[in-house]
């Protein structure tokens, strides 16, 4: 029974943060670099929930930290994209590069 | 018996596919509405695993908010922002390949040696509650009470902060 091993999940979760890790140096667009970020969230709940269930004493800990990891990608995610906007707004461009100077 | 479990077992293997192809949808593909497409199907699969660990209100809430708002919110950037074929072209850089792939498998070999191998995690010996929605709320509103009221505030503030810094410069163009 491979679904019932804890080494599985803690294996997906590494696959998922190189994944995150992989876009986050690979794409060259603000909201692609978002989007990475997410893996890289989704990797440390499965960890969490990974744990959770086949290690920890008490089996809510693990769900509520996994809903806080939610509701804090949800705040990121809207933080970040109101940023993005603003910054296309402001440069015209969405490109890391061109908008390291911070002020046109 | 034995039927239901090779079917188990099998949608097990389908959801970490499930995972595993929407994310190198997302970091491969040039147009980012596809790349947040691959992001839908990955955290899907997720929410599947999510089911094999014995939570199926975790597996509804990951769908309800990141399948259903985080995507959505990304979408809507993508939409608001550049123009698809402009970066259609230079969406993906192929100058960072290398560094790209040294470093995700260093990151990937270390974790593996290091949780695999190296580590032995013991289950504890005593056991309270079960993994139901029951003791969820209980701890949600007695032990972890503070936690959940900070991330009420933080919510709300990154509310009030989108509103902000979304709204910023829109008056000097449309006057």
């Amino acid at each position: 029974m491979i679904s019932a091993n804890l080494y599985t999940y803690l294996i997906i979760a590494a696959v998922l943060l190189v994944i995150g890790l992989y876009g986050m140096i690979q794409h060259r667009s603000l909201i692609g670099m978002l989007i990475s970020s997410e893996f890289i969230l989704n990797g440390a709940a499965l960890n969490f929930m990974a744990f959770n269930r086949f290690v920890a004493p008490n089996p809510a800990v693990g769900q509520i930290y996994a809903l806080f990891i939610m509701g804090i990608a949800a705040a990121e995610a809207a933080i970040a994209v109101s940023i993005i906007i603003a910054v296309y707004r402001k440069f015209q461009s969405e490109d890391p590069e061109e908008v390291q100077d911070m002020k046109r | 018996m034995i039927v239901y479990q090779y079917i188990a077992e099998a949608l097990f293997y389908a959801f970490v596919a499930l995972t595993f192809m929407g994310g190198f949808m997302a970091i491969r593909s040039r147009l980012l509405m596809h790349a947040v497409l691959g992001l839908a199907v990955s955290l899907f699969g997720v929410a599947g695993l999510y089911f094999y660990l014995g939570s199926p209100f975790l597996t509804m809430m990951q769908i309800l908010i990141y399948v259903g708002a985080v995507c959505i919110i990304i979408v809507l950037g993508v939409m608001l922002g550049n123009t698809p074929d402009q970066l259609a072209i230079k969406n993906l850089t192929r100058g960072n390949l290398p560094l790209a792939l040294v470093a995700c498998t260093t990151g990937f070999v270390a974790l593996f040696i290091a949780t695999v191998t190296r580590t032995e995690f013991v289950k504890s010996s005593e056991h309270i509650g079960d993994m139901s929605i029951q003791f969820v709320g209980e701890n949600l509103l007695f032990q972890y009470c503070l936690a959940f009221e900070l991330i009420s505030v933080i919510l709300l503030t990154a509310i009030i902060g989108a509103i902000i810094l979304a709204r910023d410069g829109r008056e000097e163009k449309t006057s």
